[in-house]
Order: structure tokens, then sequence, then C-alpha cells
């Protein structure tokens, strides 16, 4: 279970979080609404560990009972937290193949242990591939610098991508929906649903819209506002946020 | 030597710690002339080479010059040379080495350790080895000599083939040119000279070794290149240079000529340890329709001056250089290019890529020059900067001399620091900090290293990790 106790956050001497209570089990879908400046990017941010990030003593963050709080971004990747990026930064120079290739690798020797064996670049790229396909993305994809001059939408692809690759026990996604097209936008959620149904991933999805909850279909919506999750319930919140704003659901 | 012998050990167990590279072998030097430069010390240093008269002529003119020229004082700080403090030639042993088999032994340990075998094994075609002033050890695949190319120490070079030093050497970069230049014209010592004649085509790189490794000695190769018409070759040197508790000089002067329809690419990665002053004057006259392309990092050193430069002669002409350079803590990377433009319908291009770490400092320093009568001329200049912390830091001067209207002329320069959200996001991917920070640093220089030989590239990229660890959080 992913477990969230307590969250309280300040980031450039401002209180955003003044905590937050959230738990999820592996293979469920949630979904985090909010308004503008509610604080769910930094959500997702400080459950990566990013280091402008002050958590408070308090605060919890555990996977599977373990406490990742006092963890670097790397060691909560190892753990099986993954962050789908709302903007995925530009590396310039650095191949999106060897890059996954050297993050597989590392992430898997780490959870494996000695056992663990690397593929070779020509079986890692081929699974790369055939996990490309599920995304409609091409190959000549991986030949390409890291998010360097990929477009909104590829960006968001290579994300989920990457959360295939990596086969985190919990990812979060923040704002995958943002930039995306109609048609990517399907093929994105589709994609992140199977997924999480296939290696029994916790998804915690953060949108301002209806539409991508339309195919991933969270069993769990949660309202933050104000540095606090004030409401909870099934799919019909979302529904009702979509419906009546923020304010008056 | 025994004396010396036990202190070079001392020194040698010390340094190891510091410095992975940087042992040294015991000094097998048999002769080494006393510290500081006169008029005797060249005097004895042309009779013992055995030289023609006008070559003794030309050090003690050169001489006369250094002595008259002012120190550079426009770029880095050069004030902790001392003249008197430096031997001026130092010879390893009395006989060019033929084979392999008669390299002495603490020569091939030294390259041994540096991982050259494996280098010449795979990707070389002739070897050149300098170890202290001299050349010791030269080969050249018979292949190469059936071609009737020519690769040798500049020494021998001069004894067999006078003709071509008559007619280039000291052309291309008088004694006149610069101080260093002078000093190098006076006392120079070893250095490869190539031919390569027309229409012959070399495909495998030849490569020379360059190290320093007596305590306080200076170095001053001098390097000559001919390629001669519609020929091709490429020439790569790599540096890596042993510790000393007293400042070092390593001056060198490269001349090369491209002929007409020839082109020519000169690769060096230089990894002087951090008391070496580095101080060369490399330039290349390129004729008609030739190209050449300087590929110039920099990685060690504690002072670098460096600006590869290429003379666009005639119409057609066409010059590169790609420039890379690495400032770590206390370093000063002054490097660049110059582009001459001399004849219309010529065109060159320029990368330069700085690193700057800690204390470290990386100057961009180039020059453009197109004279009147060169109509229709292209230039472009890419200069980016990479800042590892907030200490570290970049400058950069472009001169521009532009006589003529009819030009393209491209500048572009950045300034970027590896940026805590680049850090993030490779870690959030599972990467430590300090491998995201080399990820992102390899990255940068890729344009570059993508020009090297594979196992340049591959030993750069390990330096560059190694740079990584720990400089980063």
């Amino acid at each position: 279970m992913l477990e969230i106790k307590n969250l309280k956050v300040r980031r450039d001497e401002k209180e955003i979080l003044k905590g937050v209570n959230l738990s999820m089990n592996r293979g469920e879908i949630h979904a985090l609404m909010g308004p503008n400046g509610s604080g769910k990017s930094t959500l997702a941010a400080s459950l990566m560990g990013h280091p402008d990030i002050i958590v408070e003593d308090s605060s919890e963050i555990l996977i599977d009972g373990i406490n990742i709080k006092e963890m670097s971004p790397d060691q909560r990747a190892i753990a099986g937290l993954f962050l789908a990026f709302q903007y995925p930064i530009e590396i310039p120079g650095v191949p999106f193949l060897e890059f996954l290739r050297i993050s597989y690798n590392t992430i898997m020797k780490a959870r494996i242990g000695e056992t663990f064996r690397p593929l070779s670049p020509y079986k890692f790229k081929q699974m790369a591939v055939s996990k490309m396909k599920i995304l409609k993305m091409d190959e000549s994809f991986l030949d390409r610098n890291l998010n360097e001059g990929f477009s909104g939408g590829e960006k968001k692809k290579a994300e989920i991508l990457q959360m295939s690759i990596l086969e985190p026990k919990y990812a979060i996604l923040d704002e995958t929906d943002s930039g995306l097209d109609v048609s990517a936008l399907k093929i994105v959620a589709i994609g992140a649903k199977k997924l999480s149904e296939e290696f029994n991933i916790g998804i915690l999805v953060i949108t301002h819209y209806k539409r991508i909850l339309e195919y991933l279909k969270p069993t769990h919506v949660h309202l933050l506002k104000d540095g606090v999750i004030q409401k909870s319930g099934g799919y019909e919140l979302a529904e009702a946020l979509d419906q009546k704003g923020y304010e008056d659901a | 030597m025994p004396k010396s012998l036990s202190n070079q050990e001392k020194q040698l167990k010390k340094s190891k710690t510091e410095y992975k590279e940087g042992f040294h072998m015991p000094d097998s030097s048999t002769f080494k002339s006393e510290k500081g430069l006169n008029e005797d010390v060249i005097r004895n240093l042309s009779k013992m080479k055995d030289e023609p008269k006008w070559m003794l002529d030309f050090r003690l003119k050169s001489y006369e010059l250094f002595l008259s020229m002012e120190m550079p004082n426009w770029g880095a700080d050069l004030s902790g040379i001392n003249f008197d403090e430096i031997h001026y030639y130092v010879k390893p042993s009395d006989k060019q080495e033929i084979s392999w088999n008669d390299v002495p032994d603490d020569v091939k340990t030294t390259f041994d350790r540096l991982g050259v075998p494996q280098a010449e094994r795979e990707f070389l075609s002739g070897v050149k080895a300098q170890y202290d002033s001299e050349v010791v050890y030269g080969s050249l695949i018979k292949e190469m000599s059936e071609k009737g190319v020519i690769f040798l120490g500049t020494d021998e070079a001069l004894k067999k083939y006078p003709e071509y030093f008559e007619e280039y050497f000291g052309k291309i970069i008088t004694p006149a040119d610069n101080k260093f230049a002078a000093l190098n014209s006076a006392v120079w010592s070893g250095g490869s000279f190539i031919y390569i004649p027309k229409g012959v085509s070399i495909t495998k790189p030849l490569q020379a070794y360059f190290r320093i490794n007596a305590a306080n000695m200076g170095q001053f190769e001098r390097t000559l290149i001919i390629a001669d018409e519609g020929s091709y070759g490429h020439y790569v040197e790599g540096c890596s240079a042993p510790v000393y508790t007293s400042n070092s000089l390593h001056s060198a002067v490269v001349e090369i000529a491209v002929k007409k329809n020839a082109r020519f690419r000169y690769t060096t990665i230089q990894n002087w340890y951090s008391n070496v002053y580095n101080l060369v004057t490399k330039r290349a006259y390129a004729y008609k329709d030739a190209t050449m392309e300087w590929v110039d990092g920099n990685i060690g050193s504690k002072v670098t001056m460096k600006y590869p430069s290429v003379y666009l002669m005639e119409e057609g002409a066409r010059g590169e250089v790609l420039s890379l350079a690495f400032a770590g803590v206390g370093q000063h990377q002054d490097t660049g290019a110059k582009m001459v433009h001399l004849a219309p319908n010529t065109s060159s291009n320029i990368i330069s890529k700085s690193i700057s770490k800690k204390s470290g400092r990386a100057t961009y320093r180039g020059l453009v020059k197109v004279v009147k009568k060169a109509t229709n001329v292209k230039s472009n200049i890419v200069c980016d900067a990479l800042l590892l912390d907030p200490e570290s830091r970049t400058d950069t001067y472009p001169f521009m001399k532009i006589d003529n209207k009819h030009v393209k002329i491209g500048h572009e320069a950045s300034v970027s620091r590896v940026g805590a959200e680049q850090l993030f996001y490779l870690m959030s991917r599972g990467l430590s900090e300090s491998s995201a920070a080399a990820l992102i640093v390899n990255g940068f220089i890729e344009p570059i290293i993508k020009e090297l030989p594979m196992e340049y590239a591959l030993e750069l990229n390990r330096l560059i990790e190694l740079e990584m660890e720990g400089s980063v959080g």
C-alpha cells in the first residue's frame, strides 16, 4: 500500500500541503482533482523527493510499510515509485534508448540484486519496441534525444512508456492529459489502464478534466483544496466536480 | 640516478592516491640539460642533435625574439611560469627504437597503465609515442610505407627529408608569431613529421602519445604535417601527464599544410596534470578546395591557452574547429579557434563546448577574420558553456574583423547550468546524483565526442564520470 500520512510541506518558505492523508492499494486507480494552486503538483513532487520541497518531520510516506520520506529520488524509484512529469525536462545529447536502458538496468539491479542479468542492448530494444506498440509510438523515437524537441503529446507518451519499462508499484501521473489531443489521450489512458492491470500498479492520476478518467475509471476520487483533501469519494465525485466545479461539488 | 629514483618512488606513492594516471616511472633519461636557458644550451642541444647550421641559426634567432617579446597579458594568468626553473632538453636514449620489443620496459609499463596498447591494436595504423622530449618509439605499418607516407619523429625527419623543412618549417607559424612560438622555435625537440603523398588516403588514424615524465622538464615538441594534393589523413594525439610538485610547461608548435583538394583532421585529447602550463600554437594553411579540421579536447592542465587556427588561403577552402574544454578546480582553460579568410568562397565552422566545475574557469576566445578581397565567405560559430555549480565561471570573447560586405556570419552562444530539475528528473528514474550529472555532461559534449575515435570517446566519457563523482550536491 502507498500511504501518505499527515503530509505537510513547504516550498520557498510557503506552506503548501497542510496535512494530506491518502492511501492507495496496488492495482487501484485514484484520481486527484482540485483547483489551480491547490498543491497537486507539489504533492506529486514531494512524493518523488524533490530537493526544493521541505517535508515536516511528523509526515510519513510509506511504500508497503517502508517509510521513504528520507530517501533520495533514485532510492524512491528503486522502492517502486514512479512519477510521470507534467513538464518532462529536455536532456540534450542523451539518446532516449540509452537513457531507458541505463535507467532500467540501474533500477532492476537494485531491486533484484546480484542475480539480475541485464538485457543485451538488442534484447532491451526489442522489449522497448514491443511496449511502444501499445502506445502507438514510432520506433524512431528511441534514436532521438531525451525529450529534446518532443511535442507536448510525445513527451507524455514517453513518460508512460518509461512507466511501462520500469514497472513501478505505484505511479503518479501529473496532468498527463494536458497537451494531448483527443486520440492521443485515449491511447495513453487506455495504455496506462492496461499497465495498471498487467503489473498491478497503483495509479494516482492528477487532472483537471474528467475525460482521461472516462478511460481510466478510477475507483477513488479525491478533491485537494487549500492543501488538504477536502472530499473523497467514488467515480461519481469526478462527475460532480466536472459539472459543478470545485466550489459547489 | 639512484637518488632521484628514490625521490620519485616517494612521489609515486604520494601521488597514486591523488591522481589515477599520475604515476610516473623511474627517469631513464641519459642526458638532461641544466635548468634555465641561454645560448649555450641551444648550441649544445643543436650540436647533440647534429643539426644543419641553418637550424641552429633559426634557433638562435628565435631565442633572441623570445627574449625581446613580452609575456602575453591578454589571456590567462601566466605569472606562475619561471623560465629559469625549466630543463630545456632531455634525451631519453641515444637511439630511436624501431620495434615494440625494443621499447624499454618502464616505458611500456607507463603506456600499459594508460591503456595505450589496446588502442593501438584496434585502431591504429601507425604508432608514435613520445617519452620525455624525444620520440623513442615509432612504427609504421607496411601499408603506409608502401603508399609513400612518411611518419617520423621530427628530429629524424629533419635529417632524412631536409627539403620539406626548408620549404615549410617555421613558415606557417613563424618564431615571431608569439612568445611561446619563439620559445618552441628556439628549443624544440621531438614531435611528429607526417607527409602524405598526392592522392593517398589514410583511413585509420595515425597516433602519438605525448607525456611529460621528468620533474621540472619542459616539453617543446614540434610537429609538421604536409597533406599533399587530394590526400586524406587523420592524426590523433592523446596526452596524460604524471604528477609533479612544481610547475611544468608544455609549449608545442604544430604546423600543417593542406594542399589542393586534400583533407586533414588533427585530433587532440589533452589531459595534462593540473600543474602544467599548456601553451600551444596550432595553425594550418588550407589551399584550394582543401579542408582542415581540428578536434581539440582539453581536460587537464593548470592553464591552457590554445586556439587552433585555419588560414583559408585559396578559394573553396574549408576550416573547422571542434573544441572541448573541461575546467576543474583551479584550472583555467582559455581556448577557442581562429579562422582567417584570405580568399573568396571560403567557409569556416567553430563549435566550442566548455564545462566549468568548482573554481574552474573556461574561456572561449575566438577570431574570425575576413579580408577585403574575400567575398562570399561563410562562417558559423557556436559556443556553449555548461556551469556545474555557482563557483564555476565562463566567459566568451568572440572577436571578428570583417572587411568584406558579402559575408554570412552566424554566431550563437549559450550558457547553461546543470539544472536541479534535470537532476531530479533523471534521479526519479533511478540514477544516482553523480550518474545523473555525468549523463547530462556527456549529453552536452556529445556533438564533439561523436567525432572522436571510439577508444577516445569511451575514455573521455570515463574521465567525465570520474570528474563528476562528488562534484554535485
